[in-house]
């Protein structure tokens, strides 16, 4: 499987996604400089965190202007995984790829520790490998993370399943204790927490690492025959 | 040439966790009769004369100067000084 990792000027959690693709999974990865990228031919595509365009007007607003954004909607449609952390997340909510948006956090800090979180659907291509309810032990390193959407959205995204994980102890205010959501079609996966930070044990936690392994197990089943 | 001035605002029942800091902060400086603080930005473009300019300036709002999830806002046209 063949990972394509996006890097805008700013981008800082590039080399960790890399890192989670290549080196803790084992797949093919590239860094590819937002400017000349060219996302055919690519199994999935990892949207780092960081502070694109130093969080100027808005985090991920700038970014969201980008012609590779053009791109991702295309493969957004086609059905290709998107993941997108941090400021990847908030890249994809800006692109209006995904629903709502991300405010300050609540207390007003920039927060950098373990959370935990309840995985509350296994069924999509990006969780199939934890079991529903399993609560998993994820870093988080970021200063607006607190996710918002009005109550028609949230209604909406609680019909379609699509509340992927949720904090236990909700750190920065988000509503529903939100961390993570899809879009519509389950293909495109944005949260707050670093998965790509805990694919070790040295890294304090392994947990992030069945997220990775869940794209490729699903990957296989679709396209490598007699998988 | 045309000044757009525009002002960018939280909607309401967004919370503003900047503003009731803000808010605090001046209620501690003896300011007890502000009650509520909200911060948004303001944003000043200089543009060339467009027949179009209304419609131009709400899509670049809703395109990007705004995020119509969480922000209002609102803008006036004024004579801009020629350079």
């Amino acid at each position: 499987m063949k990972f394509a990792v996006v890097v805008f000027p700013g981008s800082n959690c590039d080399r960790d996604m890399y890192y989670a693709a290549k080196d803790a999974l084992g797949e093919e990865a590239e860094m590819l400089w937002y400017k000349d990228a060219n996302l055919d031919g690519y199994d999935a595509i990892l949207i780092p965190g960081g502070f694109s365009y130093g969080d100027y007007l808005r985090c991920g607003a700038i970014a969201s202007t980008s012609n590779v954004v053009k791109q991702l909607r295309e493969k957004a449609d086609a059905g290709v995984p998107i993941l997108g952390v941090c400021n990847g997340f908030q890249i994809l909510l800006e692109s209006g790829l995904l629903p709502g948006a991300l405010l300050r956090n609540e207390k007003l800090k920039f927060m950098c520790h373990f959370e935990d979180l309840v995985v509350e659907n296994n069924e999509t291509i990006f969780t199939s490998s934890y079991k529903k309810g399993e609560v998993i032990s994820i870093p988080i390193a970021h200063n607006e993370g607190n996710y918002y959407c009005d109550e028609e959205t949230l209604a909406r995204l609680r019909e379609n399943n699509q509340i992927v994980f949720t904090y236990k102890n909700n750190p920065n205010g988000s509503v529903a204790d939100i961390a993570g959501v899809t879009n519509e079609k389950g293909n495109v996966l944005g949260m707050m927490p670093h998965p790509e930070r805990a694919v070790e044990a040295i890294l304090n936690s392994a947990d992030g690492l069945k997220l990775f392994q869940s794209l490729v197990q699903n990957w296989r089943e679709t396209y490598v025959a007699g998988a | 040439m045309k000044l757009v001035k525009v002002h960018v605002t939280l909607k309401e029942g967004v919370l503003d966790p900047q503003g009731k800091a803000v808010q605090g902060s001046l209620n501690t400086l003896g300011y007890d009769f502000v009650e509520e603080v909200r911060v948004g930005k303001y944003l000043e473009l200089t543009v060339k004369d467009d027949a179009n300019i209304e419609q131009q300036i709400e899509d670049m709002c809703n395109k990007l100067l705004a995020n119509p999830v969480i922000e209002n806002y609102e803008y006036t046209v004024e004579e801009g000084v020629t350079q």
